[in-house]
């Protein structure tokens, strides 16, 4: 017999089995379409589209290719004409009777995407942390108003602000640009930053800033001294939120962006090979997209229960 | 000890700070200190929420359009307001609208709840297959839901053929888009898929904030683990489901992207959440007065059912 403390609570080693299984039966189930989505990445057009779907296959570089060049279909006594395929994605498109005429949109898009979510992340995040500064230690009118109205401005359809702010926008030259894009999604995040961070600041006790105070620090350098050191975990978690949120934004991007500015979000759905999508290459363009978010899921995991909860659970 | 080891570091530090900074912000008391850092996040968000708040306001009177900026505008006073409210495919859209709040939200709420208790059981691993079941709340809704049009194919995608596999009808034989009685589902499954994990999470939270030796008592009191589930789990971790179902009702009452990739309202309008309503007025036919007034109306709506719930939870917080 065991005489572990808890022991009356302890769940037995055959109910943890059975939950075990069945959580193992599930995350098995939801993964299969992201397996299936890095699978059609590296198959050929012909292999993406056959039946029954197949899970065994020649792996292909040709969806990769085509995401990344456009491509001109020519005869084949034109191309005997032309000298050795330049690079890999001119060869596989060769076979298909097609030279690569140039790259696609799809690195500019990345880029912009990159550009503009952790631009705006960095700055909801800052403005985040002054707010929920300001808020958690000084007496502010109407606080309570104030906070209600930083958080109400979430619940508005993203199509309902769309609207006004694409003919603001096109008003103030801001339509189509990144700085537009990276205003509009801190605006956004910036809503979230601050109910996060407070929950996180509140919890600082104010000891540490009097103590620092006494000591002959400025309000602002215990701020930065003492308090930032101390909410690096829920700056963590909040940055984390914020940054997916940007970076898989669709609905802004869709409406205001056209071809400067674009992301990669409403750009995927629309690579279309001849007749119809081109599934390999819309799956490599997924597969690419998703790399940034799972290596950052995997790596801050343990910020996220906290940031989801509002920081109500403690650790 | 902190303290003490923090005011040495602190003392030295400050001797570090360049006297021109430290003249010019030590002559801030915290009230300008407080109004410094809150002001830029209150212009922000009035600049690139309330003014177009405001102006959504003011257009939803008028018959403005935004592709004929040049046409005289006209005070049209509540006339698109009555219109809406009295149009049948606006109150469809809505019952699509609910269809969709209202069973993603039960399948997320059950699912999430269900899968939450057994990741509580701590089973070897836990850790580990938890981070696997976050990643679909982290992709992409549009070029994830985009892809979940390849899996829905009739002929060659995956979904119909598994479903196919397993119901012995043939792949072919059921279209989850182009049907209009199971498209409405088709984006319910969709959502759940990405969703679950995250009411999963919310749960997981409440069920970690039970202290134990609530259940200790209960085993001196020789409650059964049925009795237990019902009196303390439930109870004390709902509050947290509660939670999850108000972020998942307001984010699903908005739904515009995954829904809009997945099928854009179609077959006809039969999934034609409120959002694409909107986007279809706004965008495709450009009547700006018109959508701005229905605009308005959706945000009531949220807002008003948002904060009725809201009471609600703090009622059962304070019990």
């Amino acid at each position: 017999m065991s005489i572990a403390a808890h022991s009356v609570v302890e769940p037995t080693a055959g109910t943890r089995r059975f939950a075990g299984s069945l959580v193992m039966l599930y995350a098995v189930i939801t993964m299969i379409p992201l397996v299936w989505i890095v699978l059609t990445s590296f198959k050929s057009p012909d292999d993406a589209i056959s039946y029954p779907p197949k899970v065994v296959f020649q792996p292909s570089l040709e969806g990769y290719c085509n995401l990344v060049t456009t491509r001109s279909r020519q005869t084949p006594d034109f191309i005997q004409t032309l000298g050795p395929p330049q690079g890999l994605c001119d060869g596989i498109a060769r076979d298909r009777n097609m030279v690569v005429a140039g790259p696609s949109n799809y690195v500019p898009r990345f880029i912009n995407s990159l550009i503009i979510a952790f631009a705006s992340t960095v700055l909801a995040v800052a403005l985040g942390t002054l707010s929920a500064y300001g808020f958690s230690r000084f007496r502010v009118p109407l606080k309570d108003d104030l906070l209600f109205f930083i958080l109400s401005t979430r619940m508005m359809p993203p199509i309902a602000v769309a609207i006004p702010i694409y003919l603001m926008y096109r008003a103030i030259g801001l339509s189509d640009t990144r700085l537009g894009m990276i205003l509009l999604y801190t605006s956004v995040n910036v809503s979230l930053a601050v109910w996060l961070l407070k929950g996180f600041i509140d919890e600082i006790p104010r000891e540490y800033e009097e103590a620092a105070m006494i000591d002959g620090y400025t309000r602002f350098q215990a701020f930065v001294r003492v308090v930032l050191p101390q909410a690096t975990t829920g700056i963590a978690a909040t940055a984390i939120f914020c940054l997916i949120f940007a970076w898989n934004e669709y609905a802004f991007a869709v409406l205001l962006t056209s071809g400067n500015a674009q992301t990669a979000p409403p750009f995927i759905p629309i690579i279309i090979g001849e007749g119809g999508q081109d599934w390999p290459a819309v799956a490599a363009g997924t597969t690419l997209f998703l790399v940034p978010i799972v290596v950052f899921t995997v790596l801050l995991r343990r910020h996220l229960l906290r940031g989801i909860t509002f920081g109500a659970v403690r650790k | 000890m902190n303290d003490l080891s923090a005011t040495s570091q602190i003392a030295y530090q400050a001797a570090l700070v360049r006297p021109r900074v430290v003249r010019r912000i030590r002559g801030l008391s915290d009230q300008a200190l407080a109004w410094l850092f809150i002001t830029p996040t209150i212009v922000l968000l009035l600049a690139i929420n309330i003014f177009p708040l405001i102006w959504t306001i003011y257009l939803s009177f008028t018959n403005y359009r935004a592709n004929r900026p040049n046409v005289p505008m006209r005070w049209m006073g509540s006339d698109w307001y009555q219109s809406i409210l009295t149009d049948p495919d606006i109150w469809s859209a809505m019952q699509v609208t609910a269809h969709f709040v209202f069973w993603t939200v039960v399948i997320e709420t059950v699912l999430g709840f269900g899968l939450a208790f057994l990741i509580d059981k701590k089973f070897r691993g836990h850790g580990i297959w938890t981070t696997i079941i976050l990643l679909p709340m982290m992709l992409s809704p549009a070029v994830v839901g985009n892809f979940w049009t390849f899996l829905y194919q009739p002929q060659i995608g995956l979904f119909n053929y598994v479903v196919g596999f397993f119901t012995g009808n043939a792949a072919s034989s059921f279209q989850m888009l182009g049907d209009v009685r199971l498209s409405p589902w088709a984006i319910v499954i969709v959502d759940a898929w990405m969703w679950t994990p995250y009411v999963m999470l919310i749960c997981l939270a409440g069920l970690r904030s039970i202290p134990d030796y609530i259940y200790e008592a209960a085993e001196v009191d020789r409650a059964s683990k049925w009795r237990q589930f019902w009196s303390i789990t439930l109870p004390m971790a709902l509050p947290f489901i509660m939670l999850a179902v108000l972020f998942r009702g307001i984010e699903n009452f908005k739904m515009f992207d995954m829904v809009n990739l997945l099928t854009g309202g179609g077959p006809g309008s039969t999934t034609e959440v409120a959002s694409i309503t909107l986007k279809r007025a706004a965008f495709e036919s450009w009547r700006t007065g018109y959508s701005s007034a229905f605009a308005i109306i959706l945000f009531v709506t949220v807002f008003g059912l948002a904060n009725i719930y809201v009471k609600a939870l703090n009622r059962v917080k304070s019990r």
